[in-house]
């Protein structure tokens, strides 16, 4: 469904991403693990058409994605949840679920009860439909974020570090979120630092370091790695508990 | 009293036009970033288009107004499209000088398209004037007034409650959410450009019947709107209408009151002390945001 062969992203003369290539398949939970600075970011804004200085190639269902803008790729099929969540603080949530469905030609109603369907996601979103955005916790900010981004009816969605700054038990509660919508049948990509939280629902993923692939597989083979397991779970799964992503992969 | 009444309607009907004038380059700011020079001369295409349409080809007015801010909106969009939008990676004040350039270019067609000679325009209506306590209010400033109320009152109601405004507030308040939400940002910038300079054409065509309308009418216009949407707080559609009515109320006081000739320097200098007070401006909106 999305597939990237030797992508290479570059900042002026920096090159962020040199020579990523990875495939998704339709229905797939795929992880991209890496550390701060490893790229993640930088190979997701490239995937969602914000970052244009990019070589290799990205195809989504089978057609190139260079050169189209954010909207025509959203319009296509994929949505993105950035980092740091993006959402319109201002703006109510209520509206900020309407404005997710921008792209998708539908009635009123029909948005209405789009929207009806992320509160009941969300409930959560429900209880503060009219409260402006900003105004809402990290977590109720990131599950805001995914709920718009579902607004757009995608085929395939990518969230960049739902994770970031949230705490274990909502970090729970949005990773079983992610793991329902992947039994509706949403293909999606996940890129964390988390990577045991990451592992423990996906089916494959990409170990990312310094802007290449180093190491790819199923997910249990990665959680079960001992240098996956080293770099971003945590040194010993018997000892007890010493951080977050600790908690959540045991 | 009757002369003090008196300036408070002239500055209620001149701080309309004003308010009309802010509103255009603060909406057109809060979508794209872009302070606009050439925002007066798009109020001066807009009277001009009226003295040719409706003065001299002597069409109905409703149809010369609907032309006149028909063909302003698609100088506008020309402007966008060929001056604004193909410079790659904009640099505020690279188009700041594009816009007074531009400001320049059309006052320069508009000298050789309608002369140097200025024209007047009688009023839309007959009606005699209105005198309330001693003060005469003539029609035209009711027009104005009703005109600056039903364009903020539009507005407001199409950015509350059309997805299309929604997306535009969306566009402003985060731009790069809004494109992975699936906003073409070129299609807001186009409505932001339309609603802007289409603006500026009704402020031209409604003070067209009250002043000496010439080439050049729109320097100080477009100077005094930003006045205007500075004071408001540039971006806040409201603020823009409330720094207009503000800044023509205390023009009028003080061209009565001390003299006419400190008329214009009353805007700069209300600016400056707004400014130096309170430098968001005095409607600047207050973010729900968390830090
Ligand atoms: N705008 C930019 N200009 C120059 N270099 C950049 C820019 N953005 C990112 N980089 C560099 O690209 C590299 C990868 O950054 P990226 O944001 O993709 O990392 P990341 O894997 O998402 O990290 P994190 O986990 O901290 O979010 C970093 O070395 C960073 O300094
Ligand atoms: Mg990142």
């Amino acid at each position: 469904m999305l597939e990237l062969k030797n992508v290479q992203c570059h900042y002026g003369r920096i090159t962020a991403v040199n020579g990523v290539s990875l495939s998704v398949s339709k229905g797939e939970l795929v992880s991209i693990i890496g550390a701060n600075g490893a790229g993640k970011s930088t190979l997701f804004s490239t995937i969602c058409g914000l970052l244009t200085t990019w070589d290799g190639e990205i195809l989504f269902k089978g057609a190139s994605l260079r050169g189209l803008p954010p909207s025509d790729i959203v319009s296509r099929g994929i949505s993105m949840v950035p980092e740091g969540r993006q959402i319109f603080a201002p703006l109510s949530v209520m509206d900020n679920l309407l404005l997710g469905s921008y792209c998708v030609k539908q009635s009123r109603k029909a948005r209405k009860r789009e929207i009806a369907r992320m509160m009941d996601l969300f409930p959560i979103l429900g209880e503060r439909r009219d409260q402006p955005a900003g105004t809402l916790s990290g977590g109720e900010q990131q599950m805001l974020a995914i709920g718009r981004a579902l607004m757009a009816k995608p085929e395939l969605l990518v969230l960049d570090e739902p994770s970031m700054g949230l705490a274990p038990k909502i970090v729970k509660t949005i990773f079983n979120t992610i793991r329902q919508l992947r039994s509706e049948g949403v293909t999606i990509v996940l890129v964390e630092q988390n990577a045991g939280a990451a592992l423990a629902i996906s089916d494959r993923g990409y170990v990312l370091e310094t802007g290449k692939v180093v190491l790819e597989g199923s997910a249990k083979a990665l959680f079960c790695d001992e240098g996956v397991k080293q770099a971003y779970i945590g040194k010993t799964p018997t000892a007890p508990p010493r951080d977050e992503s600790l908690l959540i992969g045991a | 009293m009757e002369d003090l009444l008196q300036y408070l309607f002239s500055g209620i009907s001149i701080g309309s036009v004003y308010a009309v004038v802010a509103i255009g380059l603060s909406m057109l700011y809060r979508s794209t970033e872009l302070i606009n020079f050439a925002h007066g001369e798009f109020a001066m295409f807009g009277a001009m288009g009226l003295v040719t349409l409706w003065g001299q080809f002597k069409l109905p007015l409703p149809l010369a107004f609907v032309l006149t801010v028909a063909g302003v909106s698609m100088v506008g969009i020309l402007f966008e499209r060929f001056a604004i939008r193909p410079i790659k990676d904009p640099h505020p004040i690279s188009l700041v000088i594009i816009t007074v350039g531009a400001s320049i270019v059309f006052r320069g067609v508009a000298m050789v398209v309608w002369g140097k000679d200025p024209v007047a325009l009688p009023s839309f209506s007959s009606h005699g004037s209105i005198e309330i306590a001693g003060a005469v209010i003539v029609p035209q400033s009711l027009y104005i007034v009703a005109a600056a109320l039903v364009l903020a009152g539009s507005l407001h109601l199409f950015f509350r409650y059309t997805l299309q405004g929604k997306a535009m507030t969306a566009c402003a308040v985060n731009k790069k959410a809004a494109w992975l939400t699936g906003i073409p940002s070129a299609r807001m910038g186009l409505f932001a450009v339309l609603i802007s300079s289409g603006s500026g054409a009704i402020a031209g065509i409604f003070i067209a019947p009250v002043t000496m309308n010439t080439y050049d009418m729109g320097t100080m216009l477009g100077l005094k709107g930003f006045c205007a949407a500075m004071i408001g707080g540039l971006g806040s559609l409201w603020g823009a209408f409330a720094g207009g009515l503000l800044l023509g109320i205390l023009e009028c006081f003080g061209a009565g009151l001390i003299s006419s000739g400190c008329k214009d320097a009353i805007a700069f200098v209300l600016l400056l002390l707004i400014l130096y007070l309170c430098p968001g401006g005095l409607f600047a909106q207050k973010q729900a945001d968390r830090f």
